[in-house]
């Protein structure tokens, strides 16, 4: 196993489909009464959070308790951080206190390189920039395993900013490793020139949404950030949504057992109209009860052995 | 704990049909020290004891005609060795429909030796529910025990020493019903 | 101090017996103190036209004196002392100071350089004139670290500094196409999430600036060259008679983007770090004369200001004391090339009189350095003069060792230690 989740291009095929077979155990385990288990009891997680994330911070602090392991929550805001103190400082500190993991929250692409160099735990990156977001791709695709039945061969079409998008990057990197056929749909000055050769030689680019869709067994919407338009990637909320919005019209383009997905929190009437987001296809209740499941496993597997 | 070296000498112990008849033998005993083995589970530890109990219901199921359900308990999360190795994978725990609730529950493992996985496992049965009593069904018993802990049922006795170990292939999953003991032998 | 530098190959020729007296190359002497030199080769003293020594203002980082002490490590004799000070060298007063500085530590001349604009603001001309006729005689003026982005403003600059020969160096840099820009835009920026610098934010600067200093007949020089579509701009300017010279730094003719595969900020510069095929180029347009100069673009930083994510550090390396090794790691021993682009040229683009003078003619000023082109080191940043430790080459077996230096007669170096 892996010492750190930095990335999802950390994760060869054998591991990441270990990782999605015990997240699989762990959400059986976590329809019971007693949720909790014992595996990481004495261990220390320290949720390193300098961006507000409450979503992603209580699905690490859930899945880290259903194991028993000791929880520390340590935010950005109200803290020494918010006073100036260098990431190696508070690095420091954590590695006193005892820290066997650390998932870390940072508006700074790159953020949790830089302290797998200054502590001796295990790094989980809980979304770095407009880098990463391991965990959410793990349970993307666990979420599309448990829909679908199976990754290899899949058809996905990730829609939106590529370019800010941690999720996509990690998307791009897991699903070409488990075998399953990406296709990135946006506005040309959202997808970057090199991101094929950069992420997954198998990964194709399309500008026309509508020629994707039926095509497409998965299709995720992106979050796309209204000040994005103040930066001329797009002209205006209303083109974009024209484009590359998924309304119930290009929904209906979709094979019949095709999903969508979205990672959260969606603009809704944007990026995704509402009637979409609240159809039987949609996954991205689920999406939430998965992330518990994924991170448990992500928890388990970094820490529960020597 | 120290494993014997893989060129280690071996000696069959139990082979085909004579593991067959230990295992119906087991299953004879659990009939009668369970007066029909009413209100009974079979619960596997994984990896070896799943087929182990899936067997043993059959061969009851032949005898007398009575149907128990049968289920699988993984006590991987409950180790207290857990630290000591790499990253263990997780095994399956399904139980029965019916759940264990108010109900006998049969442990059936492979080997018995420390007695380390056997507390592990009734730690795990603790979080699952609350039988009206359990039981542990192994089919070798090597000695060796480091928790005050027997079996209820078992299928032989192996004398071993501590550098020996004892190893089981069933046809679910190694393709050959063999009972081996390896390493110490000249 | 008479010294006889003995069994000297000057620029790889035949051994010879060097003499220095009176602070110049002279005819044989009595009394000169003997300095074997078997197997090394004389090199003029190397001038750099882009080294940032921080004083005043962050002497935590560097200081004239520790400064000028890695520079003559490094073989140098010159150095020109970027205007990016706080307070910025945009007076004459700051600029004399730090002239002033370098006088007083004694170990390379330090040439201060004038900012072009008020505060490096780009908004205002600094006051020029004044710089150039202070005591520190100032010929170079840049804003470096920003690029003079207003095109009338430059187009001015470059006219005005007409009446004292004077040369303004920009810092290629088109801002509003390198808004939060953190490496190379490439491959690379996009799998690490990194905003990118795209290479046309360097070559529409350079290719307007050529243009404009066509228009008005003035001389442009052009900082850190990175990218091999900007060798072509330069190429093409040079062929229809622009005046225009260009340097370009040692990292940039050794390392490639993908250095920043693991966000450690040492290897975060401004330019950033290019592609294997930009390394190509510079290298090809340094051997052809499309790229005149090497210049370090020595940065030195404080620890904090690297030991951090990488969006946040200061970008820069440091420069002087590996420079030589670099260019020799990878051109070999090509002695008129080096001596050529590490001191002839830019003492002449920097107007530097006694620098990069032919040392087999006596009279000449004896500055000049002598190497061991067979001798290795493994670089170790703890082992620097330099007050800082970012250095993108720790670790790395470099060869050539520079034995000892002279400025004007005086040893700066010798037996490879700081003389003071």
């Amino acid at each position: 196993m892996i010492k750190h989740l930095r990335s999802a291009g950390d994760l060869d095929a054998a591991t990441a489909t270990l990782i999605l077979d015990t997240a699989a155990e762990m959400a059986a385990l976590s329809g019971r009464e007693v949720k909790k288990l014992p595996a990481l009891r004495g261990r220390t997680v320290v949720n390193l959070f300098y961006e507000d994330s409450t979503r992603t911070r209580i699905s690490f602090e859930a899945a880290a308790k259903r194991l028993s392991a000791d929880v520390i929550n340590f935010s950005a805001k109200g803290s020494s951080v918010s006073k100036g103190e260098s990431l190696k400082d508070t690095a420091l500190t954590l590695q006193a206190m005892g820290a066997d993991a650390v998932v870390i929250r940072h508006s700074a692409s790159g953020a949790p390189h830089r302290l797998s160099n200054w502590v001796d735990g295990s790094v989980v990156n809980a979304g770095d920039g407009t880098h990463e977001h391991p965990t959410q791709a793990l349970l993307d695709a666990y979420t599309m395993r448990s829909r679908l039945g199976r990754l290899d061969g899949l058809k996905v079409a990730v829609v939106g900013d590529v370019l800010h998008s941690r999720v996509a990057r990690s998307n791009v990197l897991l699903l070409s490793t488990l075998g399953a056929e990406v296709t990135l749909v946006g506005p040309p000055t959202l997808i970057p020139l090199d991101v094929v050769a950069a992420l997954s030689k198998t990964t194709k680019v399309s500008y026309d949404l509508d020629s994707v869709l039926p095509d497409s067994d998965v299709v995720m919407m992106l979050r796309v950030q209204t000040e994005r338009m103040q930066d001329s990637f797009f002209p205006s909320a209303r083109e974009y949504s024209r484009r590359y919005g998924l309304d119930v019209t290009r929904m209906r383009k979709l094979p019949e057992h095709a999903i969508v997905m979205h990672p959260g929190p969606m603009n809704r009437g944007m990026e995704i109209a509402p009637e979409v987001a609240d159809s039987p296809r949609s996954t991205i209740v689920e999406q939430v009860a998965n992330g518990v499941s994924v991170r448990m496993a992500v928890l388990y597997l970094l820490l529960g052995g020597k | 704990m120290a494993q014997p070296r893989a060129d280690a000498p071996s000696k069959i112990i139990l082979a085909g049909s004579d593991l067959h008849r230990v295992v119906d033998r087991i299953a004879h005993q659990i009939l009668e020290k369970t007066s029909g083995a009413t209100g009974t589970v079979l619960l596997g530890i994984p990896t070896r004891g799943v087929p182990l109990a899936h067997r043993l219901a059959a061969r009851i199921h032949a005898f007398e005609g009575v149907e128990i359900p049968v289920g699988s308990l993984d006590i991987t999360l409950y180790r207290d060795d857990l630290r000591l190795n790499a990253t263990r994978a997780l095994g399956k725990t399904e139980l029965p429909a019916g759940g264990i609730d108010g109900l006998r529950v049969i442990l059936v493992d492979d080997v018995l030796f420390s007695g380390r996985s056997v507390r592990a496992a009734l730690d795990a049965l603790k979080d699952l529910g609350r039988p009206s009593s359990v039981q542990l069904a192994v089919l070798v018993d090597r000695g060796h025990r480091q928790l005050p802990i027997r079996a209820d049922y078992v299928g032989k006795n192996i004398p071993t020493a501590l550098s020996e170990s004892v190893k089981v292939t069933l046809t679910e999953i190694d393709g050959a019903d063999e009972v081996k003991l390896i390493g110490g032998l000249k | 101090m008479a010294y006889l530098i003995k069994g000297v190959s000057i620029l790889g020729a035949e051994p010879t017996d060097l003499y220095i007296s009176d602070g110049v190359i002279s005819a044989p002497v009595e009394g000169a103190e003997v300095i074997d030199a078997t197997g090394l080769v004389a090199l003029p003293g190397l001038v750099d036209v882009h080294t940032h020594l921080r004083e005043p203002g962050r002497e935590d980082a560097e200081t004239v004196e520790t400064g000028s002490r890695a520079a003559a490590l490094g073989g140098y004799t010159a150095v020109c002392a970027m205007a990016n000070t706080s307070p910025v060298a945009d007076t004459a007063g700051v600029v004399e100071q730090v002239w002033r500085l370098g006088r007083e530590a004694g170990l390379v001349d330090v040439q201060p350089i004038g900012a072009v604009t008020v505060g490096l603001a780009g908004k205002q001309m600094a006051e020029l004139g004044a710089m150039a006729t202070s005591a520190a005689n100032v010929r170079i003026f840049s804003d470096d670290g920003f690029c003079v982005a207003d095109p009338k403003l430059m187009r001015r600059a470059l006219e005005y500094v007409k009446a004292f020969d004077g040369v303004i160096a920009q810092h290629a840099e088109e801002p509003r196409l390198t808004e939060g820009a953190q490496m190379h835009e490439g491959e690379v920026s996009t799998r690490l999430g990194l905003t990118g610098w795209p290479a046309v934010a360097e070559e529409a600067i350079i290719a307007r600036d050529v243009l404009l200093a066509e228009h008005v007949g003035s001389r442009l020089h052009v900082c850190h060259v990175s990218t091999a579509g900007s060798v072509e701009v330069l190429r093409q300017a040079k062929a229809r008679g622009i005046r225009v010279t260009a340097e370009v730094t040692p990292h940039h003719l050794l390392l490639t983007d993908e250095l920043a595969a693991g966000y450690d900020p040492v290897f975060k510069v401004n330019p950033p770090l290019r592609t294997r095929t930009d390394v190509e180029a510079l290298r090809q347009a340094l051997l052809d004369g499309v790229i005149d100069v090497v210049a370090t673009d020595h940065a030195p930083h404080a620890v904090q200001d690297k030991e951090c994510e990488w969006a946040h550090a200061r970008p820069g390396m440091l420069g002087l004391e590996t420079a030589l090794p670099i260019v020799l790691s990878v051109f070999g021993p090509r002695w008129d090339l080096i001596a050529d682009r590490m001191s002839i040229a830019p003492a002449r683009i920097a107007g530097l009189e006694g620098h990069g003078g032919d040392l087999t003619q006596a009279g000449t000023p004896a500055n000049l350095t002598l190497v061991d082109p067979a001798a290795q080191r493994i670089v170790d940043p703890a082992e620097l003069a330099s007050r800082s430790r970012n250095t993108p080459y720790a670790g790395m077996t470099l060869p050539g060792r520079i034995v000892a230096t002279f400025l004007r007669g005086e040893a700066t170096v010798l037996d490879g230690k700081a003389v003071k």
